[in-house]
């Protein structure tokens, strides 16, 4: 480990750090948000909610997220008149805020189609026996349907937060200045060829933490099958 | 200028280059895709062998490439060859430069992240194979190379068959990235053709919409496969 290098260069990969960290939680949290009320479209019997529903998952699950960032980030300043009017231009001139905007909604069609299949999975007998004890269609949901689907989704959601950390180096493409951004900087200002491995190294240690807390998380969720399993 | 002009083949639309483009992201994503499984099948082997040093590396390895960013292990792979392959023609023809094939870098990258993950899906699907399978077929006198081509590995094919496809799709999407490394793939044939037209919107949709369909066709393809595959299990479910 070269000490000068890290003196010059570290304090701008941490901040690039906090950076990627920024982008790839707001992102997850709001798209998780967003996610849920977009599975029970998908889900749904009308055709008005499921047809754009599915549309909306198959395009973002089907294309690369490379692409949907640069229609975003360059498509909004060809749109920059109509943007300007919303008064939404200060949002989309930012490249940061352009990558949060992709980013959340890749993640939510993700994250809707792991629901979806989890909801999708649960015996129809659940719902019924909800309904035949007289509970809501909310209550139904959010007591006695989410609780069980989010055992199955638990795993999956944590893979794809995982795979949305990975993503989130894309956002240096379009110079958001985040890890992966200030690694690209050092190494073209040193060309020391271990920058990139510092990098690799951190992003190695944040996808290990994430999937160890996520570990912590599953045995939370499923204290209650424990002795069933022993 | 039309939606039309934009993408005819002639000399003011950009037809030819994106599907020059298209042409290159098929070639590199199918280049890549034996290379993925090879190692993959290869890495799952070291996991799942008796050697204990073998397994641990290949373990590391793929824990390794499974962590880390694509565009990352892109770029590691880029410029990390570039270095090694410099320094050895340093020692021994001093003095010549060398500038490492772009399309290769890429396949070599994709290629091992294809694998790492393909590795978790083979070690799986050998594990399911029932023990007897391999046992039976060395009964019979087969050798081993012939107990793995002709029993082992149909059978792995049909319990991988999922597992794998999606990394297909996962993989035609990374090929995105490639065009950082200037290989003029899909995505960067769009970009020149958005940074001489001014027309984001409509080429960047343009291309979201091949991707798609590419996602499309090897979706069907993917479910031939599987229908194919499971001829032999219709009606025993």
């Amino acid at each position: 480990m070269n000490l000068e290098l890290l003196q010059a260069y570290g304090p701008r990969m941490l901040s690039g750090l906090v950076t990627t960290l920024e982008l790839v939680f707001i992102s997850a949290g709001i798209g998780a948000l967003m996610a849920l009320p977009l599975a029970l479209a998908r889900n749904s019997r009308s055709r008005l909610l499921s047809v754009p529903a599915k549309c909306y998952i198959l395009f973002f699950r089907g294309t690369p997220l490379l692409a949907q960032l640069f229609l975003i980030y360059y498509g909004a300043g060809q749109m920059r008149g109509p943007l300007d009017a919303f008064h939404v231009w200060w949002f989309f001139r930012d490249a940061f805020f352009c990558a949060l905007f992709a980013f959340t909604i890749n993640t939510t069609a993700y994250q809707a189609e792991i629901l979806r299949a989890a909801l999708g999975s649960l015996p129809r007998g659940q719902t019924e026996a909800a309904a035949s004890l007289g509970l809501g269609s909310w209550v139904t949901l959010v007591r006695v349907l989410l609780p069980q689907a989010m055992i199955l989704a638990l795993r999956p959601l944590g893979n794809e937060l995982i795979l949305s950390l990975k993503a989130s180096a894309i956002a240096s493409i379009v110079t958001v200045p985040e890890l992966m951004q200030a690694t690209k900087l050092a190494f073209a200002r040193s060309f020391e060829f271990q920058v990139y491995i510092w990098a690799a190294v951190i992003y190695f240690l944040m996808v290990e933490v994430v999937r160890r807390v996520w570990i912590l998380f599953e045995r939370r969720l499923t204290r209650h099958l424990v002795r069933a399993a022993v | 200028m039309g939606a039309f002009q934009l993408l005819s083949f002639g000399p003011e639309g950009w037809g030819s280059q994106l599907a020059s483009g298209v042409w290159l992201t098929i070639r590199l994503a199918v280049a890549t895709l034996p290379f993925g499984l090879a190692s993959g099948l290869l890495l799952a082997i070291m996991i799942n062998g008796r050697n204990r040093m073998l397994s641990r590396a290949a373990l590391v390895f793929t824990t390794i490439f499974r962590a880390l960013p694509e565009l990352l292990t892109i770029f590691i792979i880029y410029y990390g060859l570039q270095f090694l392959i410099q320094a050895v023609v340093d020692a021994a023809w001093p003095g010549t430069s060398i500038e490492i094939n772009g399309f290769l870098a890429g396949l070599f990258a994709l290629g091992v992240v294809f694998a790492s993950f393909a590795s978790e899906i083979f070690v799986a699907g050998l594990r399911a194979l029932p023990k007897g399978q391999a046992e039976a077929a060395h009964a019979l006198g087969l050798s081993r190379g012939t107990a793995f081509v002709s029993v082992i590995a149909p059978q792995l094919f049909r319990l991988t068959l999922p597992g794998v496809g999606n990394l297909w799709f996962v993989l035609l999407k990374d090929t995105a990235l490639v065009s950082v490394i200037s290989l003029s793939d899909l995505m960067r044939q769009t970009t020149i053709a958005v940074s001489n037209t001014k027309q984001p919107i409509f080429f960047y949709g343009v291309t979201c919409l091949i991707y798609l369909c590419l996602s499309l066709v090897s979706g069907a393809v993917v479910a031939l496969l599987e229908v194919r595959t499971n001829r032999a299990y219709r009606g025993a479910r």
